[in-house]
């Protein structure tokens, strides 16, 4: 029988959740690398039991974990402990250099900054190899391993692609989505916070600004922006990989043409501000977002957690609140904690900066919590195994 | 032999208990030490100091004698008491917050 593990990265640890199909009895770990900031974990979708973890601190910097068996041992890909004889340990698997000359962007005040690493935020393997994955950092950037995670080499085209423009937004400078194009090798989609949209159609060596139809009147003035736009995540259907759905600062946009054009579908929702935004595993134009009340409101309007839910890729939108908070609730959902499985009766999820992790197993019509006390969650992914 | 303690998080990330001692040829100073330390534990590289440039990270102390070292030149001679093993080099995460 199929069943779903489900990989949360809160501010205080990471926790592994799994369930059988039905997804009502769950079994949780962690915390794994307790009291770490742990920003995301993503298995490798050509081996399940490869899965990548972005381990973070303000004391002690960036650290790459690596679980072989799904997440129940941990090693950092290139720093075994002790070193194993015969093998050499280097230590090089949480180093991250931008590439040549560091290169400046745009800072608060107006004046050029020079980049500084921060953290990794996302991280995204390959489709069909286990031991490549991108990562995306900030300050923004993708840097990418051909061996598991033992090394990591900056894909440099990405930040010439206009970013002596970008400039950091409060939350920092993050490349915080990395797309792969099932159907392309050779094409991804990157969004930075504040800095915009990007796609490359040749496996990252060159990158363009995908942002025509994005409007941003109260961060950008000029209409024409290019770059600089607040992207807060993007989705796409593997079945439709030309068509992008993005949840940006304020709107939520489609493309029907990889990102040349986009188009405002925010419709009939109570707020168009939100974090994340994600697309059904059966129905490609079924998609689900939690807005958010405003910019300076970092929570449901109303105090009411609602996902909601597209049927029709847009435009028109049905409040899903079925087991979940509808007073008194305060929390946030940040971006890159919604995920979908890809069971028969698609299941959804979402983190909250409460703690909670819901799961629907219906698609969106009812929720239930599958935990409620956890650290803030930053990120939730979800693999379906069998 | 060297003793040194780390923080909590960085035993955790080195997987080991207690302090770890060293065996670190030559003049003992901060960074022979580190050096030996990040060999014999390369976890620990990036997490201390920059890769790189080498620099201490914002946020690490070091101290030992009842004294803050953190400032001193990375090739300056530790004091006495650890290079002969009576007292440890401290590795200690700053104080943040309130």
């Amino acid at each position: 029988m199929s069943h779903v593990r489900v990989l949360v990265g809160t501010k205080k640890g990471a926790f592994i959740l799994t369930a059988d199909g039905k997804r009502q009895d769950w079994n949780i770990t962690g915390p794994h690398f307790a009291g770490w900031e742990m920003y995301h974990l993503k298995g490798s979708p050509a081996d399940p039991n490869r899965v990548y973890a972005s381990q973070t601190s303000g004391w002690f910097g960036q650290v790459i974990q690596r679980s072989d068996d799904g997440g129940q041992t941990w090693n950092t890909p290139d720093g075994s402990v002790p070193p194993t004889p015969g093998e050499p340990a280097q230590g090089e698997s949480n180093k991250f250099v931008y590439e040549g000359e560091v290169g400046k962007h745009l800072w608060y005040d107006g004046t050029p900054h020079p980049w500084e690493f921060k953290r990794i935020w996302h991280i995204e393997p390959s489709l069909t190899d286990p031991d490549t994955a991108y990562a995306g950092a900030e300050d923004a950037a993708l840097f990418k391993t051909t061996d598991g995670g033992k090394t990591w080499k900056e894909l440099p085209g990405l930040r010439q692609a206009k970013s002596r423009l970008w400039q950091p937004g409060a939350g920092g400078m993050a490349a915080h989505t990395i797309l792969l194009d099932p159907r392309n090798d050779q094409r991804i989609y990157v969004a930075i916070s504040a800095g915009g949209c990007f796609r490359t159609e040749d496996g990252g060596a060159t990158w363009k600004p995908i942002t025509r139809g994005l409007r941003s009147l109260y961060e950008l003035p000029d209409p024409e922006a290019e770059v600089g736009h607040c992207v807060h995540r993007i989705a796409l259907h593997p079945s439709r990989p030309d068509v992008l759905f993005m949840q940006k600062h304020w709107d939520i946009m489609r493309s029907d043409n990889a990102g040349e054009q986009w188009s405002e579908v925010s419709g009939d929702l109570p707020s168009d501000f939100g974090f994340p935004i994600d697309v059904h595993a059966h129905e490609p134009e079924t998609l689900y977002v939690v807005p958010i009340t405003s910019d300076s409101l970092h929570y449901p309007p109303e105090g009411k957690l609602r996902v909601y839910r597209s049927r029709t890729g847009g435009n028109e939108w049905e409040p899903l609140t079925r087991g979940l908070p509808q007073q008194n609730c305060y929390v946030n959902v940040l971006r890159d904690a919604m995920a979908v499985d890809s069971l028969e009766e698609c299941g959804i999820y979402f983190g909250t900066t409460g703690g909670q992790v819901y799961c629907s197993a219906d698609g969106g019509n009812s929720w239930d919590a599958i935990v409620r006390d956890l650290p803030a969650v930053y990120s939730v992914e979800v693999q379906t195994l069998k | 032999m060297i003793r040194v303690v780390l923080p909590y998080h960085l035993k955790n990330l080195a997987r080991v208990d207690g302090e770890v001692e060293l065996d670190v040829p030559g003049p003992i100073t901060i960074g022979s030490v580190l050096e030996v330390l990040e060999a014999e534990y390369p976890v620990l590289r990036g997490t201390i100091r920059d890769h790189g440039t080498l620099r201490r990270r914002p946020f690490i102390r070091f101290f030992a004698c009842r004294e803050d070292l953190s400032l001193e030149p990375a090739g300056k001679p530790l004091p006495e008491a650890v290079v002969n093993g009576t007292e440890p080099l401290l590795i200690v995460g700053a104080m943040a917050g309130g």
